[in-house]
């Protein structure tokens, strides 16, 4: 232990210091270059430098239509995106806990659309979605159902888009949920069983209420991903037809990458950020504040 | 809760049960075989048109026997180029995972072995920022030391979305170890940095393979930095497939062969290390 050097006695520090350094320049400080661009007029295509305009950004986007728009798209997608994964992520976890041949088949298929390049996947969807020659009409036509005009139509693209997040992501929540219900206690259900509940009783008085805390967590966690979604977004729609599908995201990419216009869409993502930090902070306090009931359905703490 | 029951109730669930035990068995499959068939269906759907002739594709009802065609796998290599872009994304993934593992290792052993809260909450951050916010100032960043349009630009921003995902798998493998392991060494007369290299590492083997794949996946699935950052020289996989459906007409075929031969890859290497990566995805949210 004594001749232990220089980096023995300074572990502590030297170790993480290199992750922090790096974080602290590829994110701590572009996050404060951010704050301070979006208090400038800064437009790359004028060719002046960068002025101090105070909060003038902000004032213009309290009056921005297009602004709002994408706030409310940006929900929007994300309730139905989030909603939809997590009662059929729930649902889908119930039905495979439960001992049988082929389980772990089934589970790596879930893997499958998380892990796979979102913008490839986006072009199958965009082929299957093709309101004429697309396979999702024919099967719906052939039903005699109605055919909509998915990403295509003003009204459907965001759901359309909401549907591909939640191919993509419903295994998430599956997963998640899975692991909460492995880590729950068996003796309320032996109780149960005993009592002579059916299987519906069961999830209904004793699975979903112990399944809160996980429920909550894969939530919050999707909550945090969905509303940053853009690759299946600009990639399948680029915000369109018109504006029906721009979401924040995509909109201050657009301000920034092809108005080059940096000091209003540095405004834009200041706002965005204050949005996706304060989901994560009520994650941080779901998190560190386990009250009893949570402390149960995490066994192992 | 459950023995608040009256009797009259749990009499009346036996004959439910017994239905129950009788129908489950096919229900249980048939809901099984159609959630199975929802999340598998676009994949098949791309293997099966990238074989396919532009007239093929279009054609409905679609043929589901028919003369498969390579075309589209040579049009996508040869006249998209991209061999030349399926190296730009494994150049960028291994350089990220490698500057990832160089600084991730380190933290995460800092981390699992002095509980460095603060430290993991800040490596944390980077999984929850939007890319978005940092790609502005980046670009500018960049821009000025002359580094976009050079894979050091995709390699550094690659590994801080890598980061994150090596930090997560890693704090637990390590915390894992027993600790008398590093105490035998210790008291042998070890350094620290003997103890990590010839005892902690070797062992952890496992646990970096899962760290380096999943971030490696993350780096050659990611799109909006490389939108940006890339040109025509550093392009990756993601960026060139977009490129695809920019110009006039859709090629379906060759944009399913491409798809297929995007994805292929990172598929293989998920279901090679899928136990652990379910822990490193799912990002702590259950514990274990």
């Amino acid at each position: 232990m004594t001749e232990g050097g220089f980096a023995d006695r300074h572990a502590r520090w030297l170790f993480p210091a290199p992750a922090l350094l790096f974080v602290f320049a590829l994110m701590v400080f572009p996050i404060l270059y951010t704050v301070w661009t979006s208090l400038t007029g800064w437009d790359l295509g004028t060719g002046r430098p960068p002025t101090f305009i105070g909060p003038g950004n902000y004032e213009n986007l309290l009056g921005d239509e297009r602004f709002r728009g994408a706030i409310g798209r940006t929900l929007y997608f994300t309730v139905i995106a989030v909603g939809i994964e997590v009662v059929l992520g729930v649902a889908i976890a119930l039905i495979l806990n439960r001992e049988f041949r082929g389980r772990r088949f089934v589970t790596s298929i879930l893997l499958l659309p998380m892990m796979a390049t979102p913008v490839a996947i986006a072009m199958v969807w965009l082929l299957m979605y093709e309101p004429t020659a697309g396979i999702v009409n024919f099967v719906l036509r052939s039903l005699h159902l109605p055919t909509p005009l998915w990403i295509a139509g003003a009204e459907s693209v965001i759901p359309a888009l909401a549907l591909v997040d939640i191919w993509e992501w419903t295994p998430m929540v599956v997963l998640i949920t899975l692991a909460g219900l492995a880590s729950l206690p068996s003796d309320p259900f032996e109780a149960a069983a005993i009592d002579g509940a059916s299987t519906l009783q069961s999830i209904r008085l004793i699975t979903l209420p112990l399944l809160v805390p996980t429920i909550v967590v894969a939530t919050l966690l999707r909550l945090i991903d969905a509303l940053k979604t853009f690759d299946i977004i600009y990639t399948m729609t680029g915000g369109g037809p018109g504006f029906s599908s721009e979401t924040l995201n995509v909109f201050s990419y657009q301000q920034a990458f092809q108005y080059f216009s940096f000091g209003y869409a540095s405004s834009v993502l200041v706002v965005f950020f204050a949005i996706v930090l304060s989901i994560s902070l009520v994650f941080t306090y779901v998190r560190r504040e386990p009250p009893s009931r949570l402390a149960v359905a995490d066994g192992r703490r | 809760m459950a023995a608040a029951r009256t009797d009259a109730h749990e009499r009346a669930a036996v004959p439910t049960q017994t239905v129950r035990l009788r129908l489950g068995p096919v229900v249980r499959f048939l809901t099984i075989a159609v959630i199975l068939t929802f999340f598998l269906a676009p994949f098949l759907w791309m293997l099966l048109n990238s074989f396919k002739t532009p007239i093929e594709v279009i054609t409905l009802p679609p043929k589901l026997v028919f003369e498969p065609t390579t075309a589209n796998y040579e049009n996508v290599f040869q006249s998209q180029n991209f061999g030349r872009y399926l190296v730009n994304s494994i150049v960028v993934g291994a350089g990220s995972v490698g500057i990832g593992l160089l600084i991730g290792l380190p933290a995460a052993y800092s981390i699992a072995k002095w509980d460095q809260r603060g430290v993991a909450t800040a490596i944390l951050l980077a999984r929850i920022v939007p890319g978005i916010t940092l790609l502005v100032p980046l670009f500018i960043l960049f821009r000025q030391v002359h580094l976009v349009d050079t894979f050091a630009s995709l390699i550094l921003t690659h590994a801080l979305v890598g980061l994150p995902f090596i930090v997560t798998v890693m704090v637990p493998f390590f915390k894992g170890i027993p600790v008398e392991l590093e105490e035998a060494a210790r008291i042998d007369g070890a350094t620290l940095l003997q103890t990590l290299r010839k005892v902690i590492l070797p062992i952890s083997g496992p646990g970096i393979v899962t760290a380096a794949i999943l971030a490696f996946v993350f780096s050659w699935n990611n799109f909006m930095f490389s939108v940006v950052l890339a040109t025509n020289q550093t392009k990756t996989v993601p960026v060139a497939i977009y490129n695809f459906i920019s110009y006039a007409q859709v090629d379906w075929g060759g944009l399913m062969a491409a798809a297929v031969v995007i994805t292929l890859p990172v598929l293989v290497l998920a279901l090679g290390t899928q136990r652990y990566i379910v822990s490193g995805l799912t990002a702590g949210a259950v514990k274990g």
